[in-house]
């Protein structure tokens, strides 16, 4: 029994079934985010929580208390819009208290309460301003402060910073960050960018088509994707899905596959149940941070081999190079330090750290569990 | 090369620029000519109208066809002037014009905030509403009045006005509000406010525009009704449309055109005023429903 639990929870407009059972329990102080694409659920989800979409069958419970059909004023939860949605007619003070003034809070308190969100969120000086006229940033505080203002139970955020600029997104994502390490909140959080999904957590829910794909710590997520959408879905950029065949060679499973010539590449699995697999086709996935020139390799790796390819186009991005070639017959990514000596067209001996390649059936495109 | 071009092309927008203005200039003027007609004549005494010459300004400066189409003038069998027609207008177009307004935005909110299932129906019913001639409804209308006991009174009249102009009012309003973004009802609703705090607080203050254009649609069209106010709210319960009418049918010796002209400018006087205080904010707020402010 969680702080948050969302237990079993569909949601339906109609026939068609938008949210399957889903399943999340939230601890006191956690800091959830609901990551996947566009349309797979995650706004419904949060606005089921919020009480501003009904739920179909399941429960969802704060505190242990069971909200359905609460009215969402009466959840004690608050909610960050990705459009701000700050009433453009009230100044900024007005905004973030017309929450209090509305549950009969008396103005004194009002103006305490006030007074320290807004001195936490520096933003006093802007406390009679309209909302016209704050910049994207500036809007972004008093929404946050609006939510704050309330101390409700779970804060609730939806895609708050897809309408900031990259920089402002980087800074923005930081002081969310750091107002969670202050403040010990509740936080279900709901992005479609994968790196905020990343940075912010302390748990991820990767959504797909109306299911949670995957349920864990970032970690979790990144390390040992549960399948193929997880896998391609979460980091940048992303990993590196192979199609090849495993063959037992000095009786250790192999994956055995062609370079960018179409000579045989044999690559040392290290995951030792893989032997059952021998003869039969896997999907292996590499992340690009695996496959690196040899002096950037993983030191404390018990299992780095060597691989000679021919690079196809090499990308400098500041703090790393890129390099493309193709392995398996397909683009893959091989991330380098800065200065690694690589052009294109040349071949180049990779390191590839297979510790940490994760295997993947073709069939039910779930990951073969070690 | 690129210099010549363009300086054409500044050449020929001139030309075109003082050929639209030339143009334009020529209909103003011709819509303005009934008014200089009507303006000049009622300030001129009858002899000088009889003489002939309409066009003509008047060599003898008098408001005397003013005072007597305001105060004097028989109006049917009365010698009342236009006076408490006046009134009656104003108390029929005032009250319809509001309550009108009040269920407009209100309808609007419901619509745009509020869907319930049929809704679009509903709205397609109440647009239809819009479309269906006054002459279809006048003795249905006369029946219900009559029921109802408000037969030849101006709060019957009201009632006309406001069934009538609900459905216009009503487009205006949720047109606009729906482009007013759903999530800051959605944030109203978390913050505790209620369906009508919600109004109150959050749509109404951002309605302006769109208040502005309804009234003076709605007081443009009840205050110059004709039909409903000769129908319903016949003698001394008539608008001043229906007055003016009568003044100009009150056949008793000369035709006194002086007095007419001037009780046609009195009857337009209030939409003229309404026009002028506030068309600016006419043309914007019909802007502000299409374009997503
Ligand atoms: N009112 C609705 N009626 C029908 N389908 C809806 C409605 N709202 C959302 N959906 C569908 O539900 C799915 C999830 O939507 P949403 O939660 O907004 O996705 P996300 O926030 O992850 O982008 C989408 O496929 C969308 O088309
Ligand atoms: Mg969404």
């Amino acid at each position: 029994m969680g702080f948050l639990d969302i237990s079993n929870v569909t949601k339906s407009y109609g026939n068609t079934e938008v949210l399957h059972h889903v399943d999340i329990s939230v601890e006191e102080g956690e800091f959830l985010v609901l990551v996947g694409p566009s349309g797979c659920g995650k706004s419904t989800l949060l606005n089921m929580i919020a009480g501003l979409e009904s739920i179909t069958s399941g429960d969802v419970s704060i505190k242990g208390r069971v909200v359905n059909g609460v009215h969402p004023s009466k959840r004690n939860i608050a909610m960050v819009f990705q459009s701000y949605a700050l009433y453009p007619n009230m100044t900024v003070g007005q905004n973030m208290t017309f929450g209090l003034e509305m549950h009969g809070v008396p103005k004194p308190e009002r103006d305490k309460a006030l007074a320290d969100v807004a001195a936490l969120l520096q933003i006093t000086p802007l406390l009679d301003r309209k909302p016209g006229q704050l910049s994207g940033g500036q809007r972004q505080r008093v929404a946050m402060g609006r939510a704050l203002v309330r101390n409700p139970d779970v804060f609730l955020f939806d895609e708050p910073l897809s309408n900031l600029d990259a920089k402002l997104r980087v800074d923005m994502r930081t002081e969310i960050k750091k107002l969670h390490e202050k403040l010990k909140t509740t936080i279900v959080y709901v992005t479609h960018d994968q790196i905020e999904a990343m940075t912010l957590s302390t748990r991820i829910a990767v959504m797909y088509n109306g299911y949670v794909q995957q349920l864990g710590t970032p970690k979790e997520i990144y390390d040992t994707p549960t399948n193929l959408f997880v896998a391609g879905f979460m980091g940048s950029p992303s990993m590196n899905l192979l199609p090849v065949e495993v063959a037992m060679i000095d009786g250790a499973p192999h994956a055995v596959t062609t370079d960018a010539d179409g000579a045989p590449l044999h690559l040392r699995l290290h995951q030792q149940n893989l032997s059952e697999w021998a003869g039969r086709k896997i999907i292996l996935g590499i992340r690009p941070e695996a496959i690196t020139d040899p002096e950037g390799a993983d030191r404390a790796s018990s299992c780095i081999i060597p691989m000679t390819n021919r690079v196809s186009v090499t990308e400098p991005a500041g703090s790393d190079t890129f390099a493309t070639m193709t392995l398996a017959g397909q683009d893959s990514i091989a991330r380098m330090r800065a200065d690694a000596s690589v052009g294109p067209g040349e071949m180049f001996e990779f390191a590839i750290n297979m510790e940490k390649a994760v295997a993947f059936d073709p069939e039910t495109e779930r990951r073969i569990v070690p | 090369m690129s210099a010549a071009t363009q300086e054409t092309a500044i050449r020929t927008g001139r030309i075109a620029r003082t050929f639209i203005y030339v143009v334009l200039l020529v209909f103003a003027l011709f819509y303005l000519l009934p008014f200089f007609v009507m303006l000049v004549n009622s300030v001129k005494p009858l002899s000088e109208i009889t003489e002939g010459n309409m066009m003509a300004l008047p060599k003898e400066l008098t408001f005397a066809p003013w005072a007597s189409a305001w105060s004097t003038a028989q109006i049917g069998v009365e010698p009342t002037g236009l006076r408490p027609y006046f009134l009656n207008s104003l108390f029929m177009v005032v009250p319809a014009v509001l309550i009108c307004t009040a269920l407009g935005a209100l309808n609007g909110y419901v619509l745009t905030k509020w869907r319930f299932r049929g809704d679009t129906l509903l709205f397609g019913l109440m647009l239809f509403s819009c479309f269906i001639p006054f002459q279809i409804v006048l003795i249905p209308m006369a029946r219900m009045l009559g029921i109802m006991g408000l037969a030849g009174s101006t709060a019957g009249l009201v009632l006309v006005h406001v069934v009538y102009g609900i459905g216009f009012s009503t487009l205006y309003f949720r047109n606009y509000y729906s482009a007013f973004p759903t999530e800051l009802v959605r944030a109203a609703m978390i913050d505790g406010a209620g369906f009508f705090q919600i109004f109150w607080r959050i749509m109404v203050p951002v309605s302006g525009p769109i208040t502005v254009v309804c009234v003076i649609w709605l007081f443009t069209n009840i205050w110059n009704d004709f039909l409903f106010g000769a129908s319903f709210a016949s003698g001394s319960k008539a608008p001043m449309t229906v007055a003016l009418n009568n003044l100009v049918q009150s056949s008793t010796g000369v035709k006194e055109y002086n007095v007419h002209f001037a009780g046609a400018i009195l009857a337009a006087l209030p939409t003229l005023l309404v026009y002028i205080v506030a068309g600016r904010y006419f043309v914007r707020g019909l802007m502000a429903g299409s374009v997503k402010g």
